[in-house]
């Protein structure tokens, strides 16, 4: 719950409402980006953003190689699976 | 071995304990008189355990697995008061899975399912919200836990709520928050502690400011850490370093991920829904002031705990129960009377057995029988 896993926003959904779509690992679902986004950094900038996400929010932007970094531990720490898993069950759009 | 034939990045990691040794050495510190660094973070533990970091560390620094896991310090009496809001008539009662299974006095909330009480695990609380949206002649209720890491996605999904005008949607507000808990640990005359390892993903949130009172009043180091095993024993050195020093600082080794200044937005969403309550139960851990947050004011009508009458009682822990002394580093959780035996991740007794960031499930799955067979 609280490690996260990254992701890649791949769309926006509703800027008004701060929503978009991340892929991980192949899995798609909506998250809140309200966290990621400023005056310099308005929602049509995330397009192609790699993530972390956190219970649905993406929380930080991070750069590809430290997501790819970081999924191979969660991988590791067996927490990507069922990260991926409860992502997969409840709220794939 | 199970936990460590993986781990990649073995050079590197073998280089900083030799680094990690040359300082315990030059600091002539001895195994009988460890130097004690708590990692404040489930996320740390289950990383230590599940990379036998531990077994790879001088004997004279002994780790203490801390409070940072929020499933496993939610005290008894909560759970029951979960139990008793799902099983209302015409409740959805929603959850993230690791809450399920934690014991409450009678049941959990697993057990609760399984009688026809309509719980639900959910993955996000905006999950939560769209059943509510779903079944709008149900009341929705979501199990808000987390520290700061997870505070302000409640409170994003209760701001859409208002927005959107939901009147069937609530949140039972156990969030809790980690200063305090800090305060809490460096205060108790039980512990002592001489360096800790920050939480990585709640000072994403937060920052490190919030910090500044442990090297301050305290005179500790404390190192913000990443949870990767690299980071982890990055992190221990540099609280090693700063303790060889003589300085106590705030540091901050997962710079790449933790803005000192912590994430506006979600700080303006937690500010604008929470208000600090006066304290908070924890399990093992007893009450602490100023540990949890509620909702406030104007936000009450999403407030289950004033929705619904709850038992809100205070229960103590089974007898045998030693969950309070490994959290508090007392004693190791091989060390309790019921670990391994009336206590497993299968029937958990008490809570550090049901995540896999509770120290005790940590060390049921990966490192029990090396440590135990070590320390017998
Ligand atoms: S073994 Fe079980 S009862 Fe004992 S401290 Fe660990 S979780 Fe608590």
């Amino acid at each position: 719950m609280c490690l996260g896993i990254p992701g890649r926003i791949v769309s926006i959904d509703d800027a008004g409402r701060k929503l978009a779509t991340v892929d991980v690992s192949g899995v798609r679902r909506q998250v809140n980006i309200s966290c990621i986004i400023d005056d310099d950094h308005p929602p049509a900038a995330c397009i192609g953003d790699w993530v972390l996400v956190h219970v649905g929010f993406a929380m930080s932007r991070i750069n590809e190689a430290q997501a790819a970094e970081t999924l191979k531990i969660l991988t590791e720490l067996g927490e990507a699976q069922a990260e991926i898993e409860a992502m997969r069950k409840t709220g794939t759009r | 071995m199970k936990y460590a034939d993986e781990f990649r990045d073995r050079d590197k990691a073998q280089a900083l304990v030799r680094e990690i040794e040359g300082l315990v050495a030059e600091m002539a510190v001895t195994p009988d008189k460890p130097i004690h660094i708590m990692e404040v973070c489930g996320g740390h533990t289950h990383s230590i355990f599940r990379y036998g970091l531990e077994g790879m560390l001088p004997k004279a620094i002994e780790l203490i697995h801390g409070p940072g896991c929020p499933v496993c310090v939610l005290p008894m009496g909560r759970v029951d008061d979960c139990v008793a809001i799902a099983e209302r008539p015409n409740v959805i009662f929603t959850t993230f899975g690791d809450a399920m299974r934690v014991p409450g006095s009678k049941k959990s909330l697993l057990q609760a399912k399984a009688e026809g009480a309509d719980v639900r695990m959910v993955y996000s609380p905006m999950d939560a919200l769209a059943l509510a949206r779903k079944h709008p002649d149900k009341d929705v209720v979501f199990f808000a836990l987390g520290f700061e890491t997870t505070m302000p996605s409640t409170a994003f999904t209760i701001l859409e709520a208002e927005a959107d005008g939901i009147t069937n949607f609530s949140v039972f507000c156990n969030h809790i928050t980690i200063v305090p808990t800090v305060k809490a640990i460096l205060d108790s005359p039980e512990i002592q502690i001489d360096g800790f390892l920050g939480p990585g993903h709640v000072s994403m949130v937060i920052g490190t400011a919030p910090y500044d009172f442990i090297a301050r009043h305290y005179r500790r180091p404390m190192v913000v850490a990443g949870f990767e095993p690299l980071d982890v024993l990055q992190s221990i050195w540099m609280v090693l370093k700063q303790l060889k020093e003589g300085r106590a600082e705030i540091e901050n080794q997962y710079a790449r991920i933790v803005p000192d200044g912590g994430n506006s937005p979600a700080l303006k969403a937690v500010s604008q829904v929470y208000e600090l309550r006066e304290f908070f139960e924890w399990r093992g851990l007893g009450s602490i002031d100023h540990s949890g947050v509620r909702l406030r004011e104007g936000y009450a009508r999403f407030d289950a705990e004033r929705r619904f009458a709850i038992p809100n009682v205070t229960i103590a822990d089974p007898q045998s129960c030693q969950c309070g002394e490994v959290l508090k580093g007392v004693i190791k959780p091989w060390q309790c009377k019921v670990f391994g035996t009336a206590c497993t991740p299968e029937v958990p007794l008490g809570a550090l057995m049901v995540s896999s960031e509770g120290a005790c499930a940590a060390h049921y799955q990966y490192g029990g029988a090396r440590r135990q067979g070590s320390a017998a």
